[in-house]
């Protein structure tokens, strides 16, 4: 560590992460206690009524009054929380009812008993989960709890006290809480208040309660309870500190490796290193190397040492499980990866007359600079409640079992006939080589037990049979005493190393026959084109694989889970609440999981690389398989796979919409062009044929050049209409192309008013720009064709010489462009309605135009994403008014920076 | 007119639109040459050797500017584009190629004549660029004293305006697009700033119109690029 006096940084950006998670959680207060009777409740509500009495929005979600009538009388005048009545086993059982909570939404909710376990069938196992929830939602919680419940402390209570307690609280889930406050009692008056019949008890406990209650348990525990309050008070203040740069006090180095192993007792050794670990103030890692020889452990042990490997997870480890041949070698790997210095492991369990290194000594000679703890063995350890172990059905098993052991028996006997009939031909020496043959080939095709079954048959064969005295097991010469001995060790370690091959190879067979499953899968689902085909194919190749009953949730257009298409009969129990819940929260629910743990399906959500792409529902035949670790992460990696496959199904697609879109685009845009121009030709023709007529010699007479004239203007007119129903269609079929540059508005404005002066005639147009005025990102072309309509509006409706204003300004963070004029002013209450297409100010009128040019003007603007729209006036002329909005423009580096000037002109 | 009788040869493949302009120019004394497609117009340009030509981009054996492009490999010829279309960028695709001016149909015969005269007024003057001075409206230039002089006050131009104005004045009555201007003036790998033309052409207005939003002279022709109007009333 550094002297530096700041503050680690990670230790700092995890501070603004909690403080930020904070912001929007709830806040957890526990009022703890050394024993139930210390007046943990009684303090909730003495603290609750008064937050009521200041206005506080209060909730009594579940209080237990044990029918202690102090408390029940705090209990009155707070609103309660009806408990739900959930339905387990044929009785109705009350419970703490999580969904109204989280529906009333108060502003604190009390929840006694903070380590309780949920009546089966409630949505978390544990009432912790419940209140994890609640805060998630931003509902402050106050609790409480006994110190035997805290996980880390309770075989240390169970030690104490002789009662083990089955309720836990993670003690990660604690350490959390926002404040603990401390309610304590001495012993005696515990004990008085305990006589007095102030202390709930029920009859059937009472004398084990009794027992439970001695002073000197009283005081141990009350200990404990300080000692642990203490510990938090002393992180609380290394918080602050580090919080305010006092000194660094996080270290992120020197973090410990605990080593859990196959014995009993591996749950102390895991209570231990999370003590430890508390007491450092260092963050730790919990691992289990699982060797070849561990890997063959029955169901039942391995599943015991999984749990507890998920212990030490609840208890706030990193856990991982590492499948490796050398236990020393794979945790000093470990401890150099992830920059761990302490390994703390349990008292070696080396059998005296068998010299052997244990791993601590190994792990020494690999890595002299790590730290060795070990803790010594507990005297009680609890089983962390493992489930009774299945009964076999053991009749035809057992007989399979002897099996291998007879066929070794009488490949000894054949051995032996056959040897025995060599012997006139052979030396002793070389039938000594037939045996040996016969054990190495048991050993190949039956095993290490019949091999050493072999080994000792043979051997007493080969005494009995062969060597003199025969028919004996005496030995004449002690020469033949080594023959046994080096025939035995042969046959034992052949026997061992051919079984080892033999587990090896099945394990390999086992690992190809999963890769190729996987392959199989990948293979299937790359193929399929649509969501329904790759649902299909991820549900049989999943349900086959897991012999499960699997369902695939994919999501529809609007990201709502598709209820699955699969027969009534095989979704039975299938709950689309517990998928939503999992899709939501990503995370998997259902069995073997903290949500709802007792569903008989599992649900896991499809992550793929945007976003999560659906839910993985499955109902294995065996639950049990899917607790195995390979088992449960071969499953996730088939949801994997079905996730990538639903992703890739809907990029295709997209791709394939955007395909025909571009497709339709391009028709529609070759359609308007020939259009355009098919339209345009003949009238471009027209008014050129006009004038031509117009200046034709010899001269027209005055009659002939009025119509010629007449001509002229209204194919003019005609060729404006043209124009404006072309661009309107182009506009709607969305054909419309926004080119953005910086603009410069005064040059547009210039532009617009030289376009228009055919229409504007000798009407002066005046133009106020206000210097502030920047460039500003549009499209010239469109922008000026909404200029220039605005214009020939105002030009349609006024007088011949009444002015127009032109007005540019900034207004907020949009730039605002108003054309006003001087005519009768747009009707009241059709400010609106003039811009939708076909309209205009008088419904009858000799003043011409389809009445598509606002309506072009209002799709020009909006999408250069601003707004127009037409003021009355009051009675002085219409204003139309339209904004762009305001960006950066570019830098530009002004540079009359140019080295030298040589004029262009020449 | 260098030639008695100027010819000007009409690419267009429409007969009516083809008669006309031929009946406009005839009117102003043109000999005019009619072609319909491409290949008849390389071979019209290539034997009658016009003083102007008039094409249409849209043709039924390929694209206008492909054969502007095929035409300035040996000529100099002033060429005016006819579009039908409304898409700029095929107007500055025609003038990158070497057009010198255009006009959007339908147009009139008085603008069709308009912009003949502008063109071969702009061919004379640049046979006789040895004058030492230009004068558009009330602006005078001093070409070799580097002054410009507005109603005889003289007015201070930065560099960049100045040599703005000088590719502006060397192209006078020519429409003149972004790139080209940009390439001129600020050299290549400008090509994208268009925003720098735009200020520094309104810097010319502020400084040389009388009404900045209403130029007389230095036009715009949007989405395009600029014009230089000299004679103020044939804009």
């Amino acid at each position: 560590m550094t002297d530096d006096p700041r503050p680690d940084p990670d230790a700092l950006l995890a501070q603004l992460r909690q403080d930020e998670q904070r912001e929007a959680r709830g806040r957890l207060r526990i009022y703890f206690g050394s024993s139930a009777g210390v007046g943990k409740t009684y303090a909730m509500l003495v603290a609750a009524r008064k937050l009521a009495a200041e206005g506080m929005d209060v909730l009594a979600g579940v209080v237990e009054t044990h029918g202690r009538s102090e408390t029940a009388a705090m209990l009155m005048g707070l609103p309660q929380l009806p408990p739900a009545q959930i339905e387990y086993r044929g009785k109705t059982l009350a419970e703490f009812d999580l969904d109204a909570a989280l529906a009333r939404k108060p502003g604190l909710i009390l929840v006694d008993e903070l380590a309780h376990s949920n009546v089966p069938g409630s949505r978390h196992a544990k009432r912790w989960q419940d209140v994890e929830e609640l805060l998630a939602a931003g509902i402050d919680v106050y609790s409480t709890l006994n110190v035997q419940h805290l996980e880390s402390l309770n075989d240390v209570v169970g030690g104490i006290t002789g009662i083990v307690v089955q309720e836990t609280l993670p003690d990660t889930f604690f350490d959390r809480a926002d404040e603990v406050v401390l309610v304590d009692t001495t012993a005696e008056e515990l004990i008085e208040r305990l006589a007095a019949g102030k202390v709930y008890m029920p009859a059937q406990a009472e004398r084990a309660a009794k027992n439970f209650f001695r002073k000197g348990n009283l005081m141990a525990l009350r200990e404990l309870a300080l000692r642990r309050t203490a510990d938090r008070v002393e992180d609380d203040v290394q918080a602050w500190r580090s919080d305010r740069a006092i000194a660094q006090v996080w270290k992120t180095e020197g973090a410990l490796l605990c080593c859990i192993g196959p014995h009993e007792g591996a749950e102390h050794v895991v209570r231990s290193a999370v003590q430890l670990a508390q007491q450092l103030a260092v963050t730790w890692h919990a691992v289990y190397v699982e060797t070849p020889a561990l890997q063959r452990l029955d169901g039942a042990r391995r599943e015991g040492i999984l749990r507890t490997v998920k212990l030490a997870q609840e208890l706030g480890a990193s856990t991982a499980v590492l499948p490796a041949q050398n236990v020393a070698q794979a945790l000093v790997a470990y401890a150099r990866t992830h920059n761990l210095s302490k390994l703390l492991l349990g008292a070696s369990q080396a059998k005296a007359w068998w010299p052997r290194r244990s791993i601590g000594q190994v792990v020494a000679g690999l890595a002299p600079d790590i730290d060795r703890i070990e803790v010594g063995r507990s005297e009680k350890s609890r089983a962390v409640s493992a489930p009774p172990r299945p009964v076999r059905d053991d009749d035809g098993a057992g007989w399979a079992a002897l099996r291998p052991y007879l066929w070794a028996a009488a490949v000894c006997g054949a051995t032996t006939l056959l040897t025995h009939a060599l012997v006139p031909y052979f030396d002793l020496a070389n039938i000594v080589m037939v045996f040996l043959l016969a054990v190495v080939g048991v050993g190949v095709w039956l095993g290490r037990g019949p091999a050493v079954l072999a080994a000792f048959v043979n051997v007493a064969a080969f005494d009995f049979f062969f060597v003199p005295p025969h028919l004996t097991f005496a030995v004449a010469d002690a020469q033949y005493l080594l023959t046994f001995a080096v025939m035995l060790v042969v046959g034992l370690v052949t026997g061992q190393l051919t079984a080892g091959l033999r587990f090896q190879a099945r394990v390999a067979t086992h690992r190809e026959a999963r890769s190729r499953a996987l392959f199989e899968a990948a293979r299937d689902l790359s193929n399929m084109l649509t969501i329904e085909q790759a649902v299909e194919v991820a549900s049989k190749v999943i349900g086959r694989e897991f012999r499960a009953r699997v369902v695939v949730y994919a999501l529809d257009a609007q990201d709502r889970l598709q209820p699955p298409l699969a027969a009534a009969d095989s979704t039975q129990g299938l709950d689309l609440g517990t998928a939503q819940w999992a899709l939501d929260h990503d995370l998997p629910a259902g069995l073997g999981t903290d949500t709802l743990a007792g569903s008989a399906w599992l649900y896991l959500p499809l992550k793929a690389t945007m976003r999560t792409r659906g839910v993985l529902a499955v109902r294995p035949e065996e639950p049990r398989y899917l607790l195995v670790p390979e088992q449960r992460q071969q499953l996730e990696t088939f949801a994997a796979l079905t996730a990538m496959a639903l992703e890739r199904v809907h990029y295709i697609d997209v791709a394939r919409s955007a395909t025909v879109q571009i497709e339709s685009e391009r028709l529609r845009n070759s359609l308007l062009s020939a259009l355009s121009h098919d339209l345009r030709t003949p009238l471009s023709a027209l008014v050129g044929l006009a004038d031509t007529l117009a200046i034709s010699q010899p001269a027209l007479s005055p009659a002939q050049a009025g119509l010629v004239a007449a001509i002229h203007e209204r194919t003019q007119r005609m060729t404006d209409m043209v124009t404006n129903l072309l661009d309107m269609a182009r506009i709607q079929s969305g054909a419309i192309r926004v080119r953005m540059e910086w603009q410069s508005l005064e040059e547009i404005i210039g532009a617009a008013i030289k376009s228009s002066q055919p229409a504007l005639d000798a009407r002066q147009v005046t133009v106020r720009i206000d210097p502030e005025v920047p460039l500003v990102e549009c499209d010239a072309v469109l922008i000026e064709r909404v200029l220039a309509n605005l214009l020939e509006n105002a030009a349609k409706f006024t007088p011949p010489l009444s002015p127009v204003a032109i007005r540019v300004r900034v207004v907020g963070s949009e730039v605002q462009l108003s054309v006003h004029d001087h005519g009768p002013g747009v009707p009241k209450g059709q400010e609106e309605s003039i811009f939708e297409k076909f309209t205009r100010g008088e419904p009858e009128s000799a003043t011409p135009g389809v009445g598509l040019g606002l309506a072009i003007c209002r799709a020009i603007v909006e999408a250069h994403r601003g707004r127009i729209w037409a003021e009355a006036g009051s009675g002085d002329g219409a204003t139309f008014s339209f904004t762009l909005p305001l960006g950066v423009p570019p830098a530009m580096d002004l540079a009359d920076s140019m080295p030298s000037v040589t004029p262009a002109a020449h | 007119m260098s030639n008695p009788t100027p010819t000007a040869l009409v690419l267009e493949d429409e007969r009516e639109i083809r008669q006309f302009v031929r009946l406009s120019l005839e009117s102003e004394g043109w000999l005019v040459v009619e072609a319909g497609t491409v290949r008849q117009g390389l071979i019209e340009a290539g034997t009658r050797r016009p003083d102007l030509v008039i094409a249409d981009l849209g043709l039924p054996d390929g694209d206008g500017v492909d054969f502007i492009r095929e035409l300035r490999t040996w000529s100099s010829v002033p060429v005016i584009v006819l579009s039908a279309r409304t898409d700029e960028r095929d107007k500055v695709a025609a003038l990158d190629a070497g057009a010198d001016d255009y006009l959007s149909k339908p147009f009139g015969t008085a603008e069709l004549l308009a912009r003949t005269r502008a063109n071969m007024r702009r061919v004379r003057a640049g046979r006789s660029t040895t004058e030492a001075s230009f004068r558009f409206g009330e602006v005078e230039v001093d070409l070799a004293a580097r002054i410009v002089r507005r109603r005889g006050a003289e007015v201070h131009l930065t560099p960049i305006e100045y040599r703005l104005l000088g590719v502006l004045i060397a192209n006078a009555d020519r429409v003149l697009t972004h790139p080209y201007l940009l390439r001129e003036v600020w050299g290549p790998g400008h090509a994208e700033r268009t925003h720098y033309l735009r200020v520094f052409m309104g810097n010319l207005r502020q400084k040389l119109e009388d009404d900045p939003a209403q130029p007389r002279h230095f036009i715009t022709e949007t989405g395009v690029g600029y014009r230089l109007v000299v004679d103020a009333a044939e804009g």
